[in-house]
């Protein structure tokens, strides 16, 4: 049996699981999914945030850095894959993707550098420098968005060995091969020596680096492949969910749902991204339409959205209390009880088949 | 006592000189000398409060003394962090247990052969042959040592759920996976009932005598020391007050009366 | 010479508007100074309590009666987050608590919005943020007398908590809450009083920040962003420090207006955003204690 006391690490099992369910996506949601709306409202959006709180994930679930800058490296990408498609002619989608990943990276090095210094809510705050800054910076010279006045700037068309992917089904594709191309890299990294480093700085960091590991080194790179993540999962946001790019898209507020969406869906797992993305965007979805069709519109929107953050609020306020590791956690408990019920119950007539055999 | 050792005790691997530590104005350690020699197992007693994990908090460089100088294999240690020494090969156990507590036993001593991982992230990323090999060695590595320590059992809990006394165990585990030159043990048996006493003291015999690992350890259980060092050093207010095989030290009458509190002038 | 007035002129209204964001400092640091907590949800105090304090007025209360329900309001804020968020938490690691009190701040700018909408209202304390005449008249120099009152409001409280904190009971029970809460308690110090009382008092220096900033800025969501800024001015004070809030509130409103006014132009201008992030990242790099807080040593 393969049991897993410690639920937060990931087994070869899972990376296989993983993958046959992604596949799966991909093969039976198009034939399954018909309307628009599902896709451009909901799959493209939860999985582009899914990949950014993984980003998340890699720097405070797994290494233990206090971060609220996921949005400004989401900005940096999206940014960064409208300048390369823009300037470079013919650069491949993919290419101009992981050079957005790249760029961002960059910034999460040198945002990530208080690090080594400081922690907790000191580094937060080193972390907000970066969302206000970067934001800043693109709102600010011109050059970043081609010196469109509007405002706001209509994103390339995604074009891939000369197809271009434009209705809402292909994008949701190109999504898909992405999140789980990073996903699968993100779960080798967790539950390889690269993940155990980042662990062991998160848990003790004066006995890591007693065994040799590099606060300095180990730090940086959980901030620059964050900030990779959130910069990939930025541009994808921006050119197939968002479709346009303006920079108040990219601000504190969605740091502050990145934030929670690893909280809530549970700090250091990768499937917690997921669940956590999935909660806080389809939650708004739920109460709304609830607020519609239960009371045909009697409720103000805007009382609907503070409704919104008090929920957010309380149960980020009763995981800390109760299930620290989140809705990852309640989610494995689930599944580890229909296990044990489920093999108890094979259990019981193996044995007595077993009996019978000898007997006779 | 013991006839002939498989590794005989050989030339100073470790020469502390002239160590002054201070916090703030309040002085740890004044002016310490001491050596410890290869494969030997050298203890380092004192009362409470004497400097002795200071001691080994500025061998493995998370203090750094005010004076003084720290040699290892006669080369003075240029920088002082414990990155840079557990590559030189010292590693060391804690007295108030430093522990991943949310990693399971047997990610913890994998992480103690951190070492001996050389992949970078995106060889592990992509599991490339060099990954896979390295992880496959270092996990066969680790679960010689859980099955040497005999935690088999708990090899997949999380070590924040552990009692004390297999933490202990656990740690010893981590400081061992790094296969170090030196060890350093910092009260490995704080808290343990005899029983569990004669079984670390079995381990650290075994390691010493097989792996000819050379082993600084501060306890206080004077019976222990007695028992499995070759040398001890005695410390009092930050000072070396004696220093010789153990049963001089014993008889050592500022020894006798650093313990019996003595007072100082 | 004008030149020389200017600058002086950009640096007072920069140490004034400091002042403001030292308030919102200040509730920061009394609850830390008690229970080591980094209470995120300050700002969302801020705008908690000045919005309900707008809020009652609307509904007819007089001034001094809504400032008084305000001020029972925020004491059962402190109430409800002592008993339900804190208690509950007690020996959890810093990052859980602070984490908690992010939580804590999305409820109260929630309940705050659903009570009493989100629209922006004015308020008027009757003190123009406008020049005082006088002072242009003999001084040549531009400054508001909403700037000069928050000073002069900071001044007081400041010095009236640090006179509480010296000389009561309440302020010795306090500090010896902050210094080892199991010891306190053990000496019959009343632990959950002292709580409740300085989540009040936290309660009410929120209030005031609350209504300073709504009379220049109207009340609004935007407040919960401009309380942000307290939080590089608590790095640069210090967390644990009162005159530390104070000055580190002066030397962020000083430098960001001085550096909007004469290195904004170049770069397009609104670098007051995140310049304070920015010196705040400066001085954890050369001192990550802040100017006033203790040095920490850490022990293995």
């Amino acid at each position: 049996m393969s049991a897993k006391p410690v639920f937060m690490t990931y087994t070869k099992g899972d990376v296989v699981n993983f993958v046959v369910l992604m596949a799966l996506a991909f093969l039976v949601i198009p034939s399954i999914v018909e309307t628009d709306y599902w896709y451009t409202s909901i799959l493209i959006p939860w999985l582009c945030l899914a990949l950014a709180a993984i980003g998340q994930q890699i720097v405070m679930g797994y290494t233990g850095q206090l971060s609220l800058g996921a949005a400004g490296f989401m900005a940096a990408g999206a940014f960064a894959c409208f300048n390369f498609i823009l300037r470079v002619p013919d650069i491949p989608f993919f290419v101009a993707l992981g050079l957005s990943g790249l760029v961002a990276a960059g910034f999460g090095i040198l945002f990530g550098l208080p690090s080594l210094r400081v922690r907790g809510i000191y580094l937060m705050v080193a972390t907000l420098a970066s969302q206000f800054f970067i934001i800043w910076m693109i709102d600010k010279f011109g050059w970043f968005k081609n010196y469109d006045t509007s405002g706001i700037i209509t994103a390339q068309d995604i074009v891939i060995f000369g197809h271009a992917f434009t209705s809402p089904m292909e994008m949701f594709f190109v999504v898909v091969v992405v999140v789980t191309v990073l996903t699968l890299l993100a779960m080798n990294m967790a539950r390889g020596s690269t993940g155990r480093n980042w662990m062991a700085v998160r848990d003790m960091d004066i006995a890591a680096e007693s065994m040799g590991i590099s606060l300095l080194r180990t730090k940086l790179q959980a901030f620059a492949i964050s900030a990779f993540y959130c910069g990939v999962a930025g541009a994808l946001f921006a050119f197939t969910y968002l479709k346009s790019l303006e920079p108040v898209a990219f601000d504190i507020k969605l740091s502050f749902e990145i934030l929670f969406m690893v909280i809530l869906g549970g700090l250091g797992t990768i499937n917690g991204a997921f669940i956590g993305a999935a909660f806080i965007l389809l939650f708004p979805v739920v109460l709304n339409s609830v607020g519609n069709n239960l009371f045909h519109g009697a409720i103000d929107a805007t009382i609907i959205s503070s409704i919104e953050q008090v929920v957010f609020g309380v149960l980020i306020i009763v995981f800390m209390i109760y299930e620290p590791l989140g809705m990852a956690k309640l989610w494995d408990n689930i599944k580890q009880r229909f296990l044990r019920s489920r093999s108890l119950r094979n259990e019981v007539p193996r044995d007595h088949k077993g009996l019978s055999k000898q007997e006779s | 006592m013991q006839a002939e050792r498989s590794f005989p005790i050989g030339a100073p691997i470790l020469e502390l000189s002239n160590i002054s530590l201070s916090f703030g104005g309040v002085r740890a350690i004044t002016g310490t000398s001491f050596k410890v020699l290869q494969h030997e197992i050298r203890a380092i007693i004192g009362p409470n409060g004497a400097g002795k994990s200071s001691m080994l908090n500025c061998i493995n460089g998370i203090y750094k003394p005010q004076e003084g100088t720290v040699a290892f294999k006669g080369q003075v240690l240029e920088k002082i962090n414990p990155n840079f020494i557990a590559r030189k090969g010292i590693s060391r156990t804690f007295q108030n247990l430093a522990l991943f507590k949310r990693m399971s036993v047997l990610d913890n001593i994998l992480v103690g052969r951190r070492l001996h991982m050389n992949a970078n992230f995106l060889e592990v990323a992509f599991q490339l042959p060099k990954a896979r090999r390295e992880e496959k060695e270092n996990r066969e590595k680790s679960e010689e040592i859980v099955e040497f320590l005999e935690i088999e059992d708990i090899r997949d809990t999380a070590v924040g759920k552990l009692p004390y006394g297999l933490q202990k165990k656990v740690e010893l585990g981590r400081a061992l996976a790094t296969e170090a030159e030196v060890l350093l043990l910092d009260e490995p048996m704080a808290g343990m009932n005899v029983e569990e006493k004669r079984e670390m003291c079995r381990f650290i015999l075994k390691v010493n005598d097989e792996l000819g690992t050379t082993m600084v350890l501060i306890e206080h259980d004077m019976g222990v020391v007695m028992d499995i060092s070759d040398s001890v050093v005695v410390l009092d207010y930050g000072k070396v007050i004696a220093d010789g095989p153990p049963e001089d030290v014993r008889s050592n009458q500022n020894v006798i009366d650093a313990y019996l509190g003595v007072a100082h002038d | 010479m004008t030149e020389f007035l200017f600058f002086i002129e950009v640096l007072v209204g920069g140490l004034l508007a400091g002042t403001m964001y030292s308030l919102v400092a200040l509730g920061f640091v009394l609850i830390y100074k008690a229970s080591s907590t980094f209470n995120f949800a300050q700002g969302a105090m801020v705008f908690f309590a000045v919005l309900a304090f707008v809020g009652l007025m609307e509904l007819g209360l007089s001034f001094p009666l809504a400032f008084i329900a305000t001020i029972f309001l925020m004491f059962l804020v402190g109430l409800g987050t002592e008993r339900l968020v804190l208690e509950p938490l007690m020996n959890q690691s810093e990052d859980t608590l602070l984490m908690a009190t992010i939580g804590l701040g999305f409820v109260l700018e929630g309940l705050a919005q659903a009570a009493w909408g989100v629209e922006v209202r004015r308020l008027d304390l009757g003190i123009g943020d406008f020049p005082i005449p006088w002072i242009v008249d003999n001084l040549g120099l531009f400054i508001s007398a909403l700037d000069l009152t928050a000073g002069a409001v900071a001044t007081v409280m400041i010095v009236g908590l640090a006179l509480l904190f010296k000389y009561t009971k309440m302020g010795l029970g306090l500090r010896a809450v902050a210094d080892d809460p199991g010891a306190a308690s053990s000496i019959g110090i009343p632990l959950k009083n002292i709580m409740l009382m300085v989540w009040t008092a936290a309660g009410i220096v929120a209030l005031i920040a609350g209504m300073m900033w709504g009379a220049r800025a109207g009340v609004q969501f935007a407040l919960v962003d401009l309380a942000l800024k307290a939080l590089p001015v608590l790095i640069i004070g210090g967390f644990s420090s009162i005159p530390g809030a104070i000055v580190g509130g002066l030397i962020i409103g000083a430098t960001e207006k001085i550096l909007e006014v004469y290195v904004g132009p170049f770069f397009g201008g609104a670098i007051e955003g995140w310049a304070p992030y920015v010196l705040a990242i400066f001085f954890l790099l050369y001192r990550p204690e802040g100017l006033f807080g203790e040095k920490i040593i850490r022990r293995v």
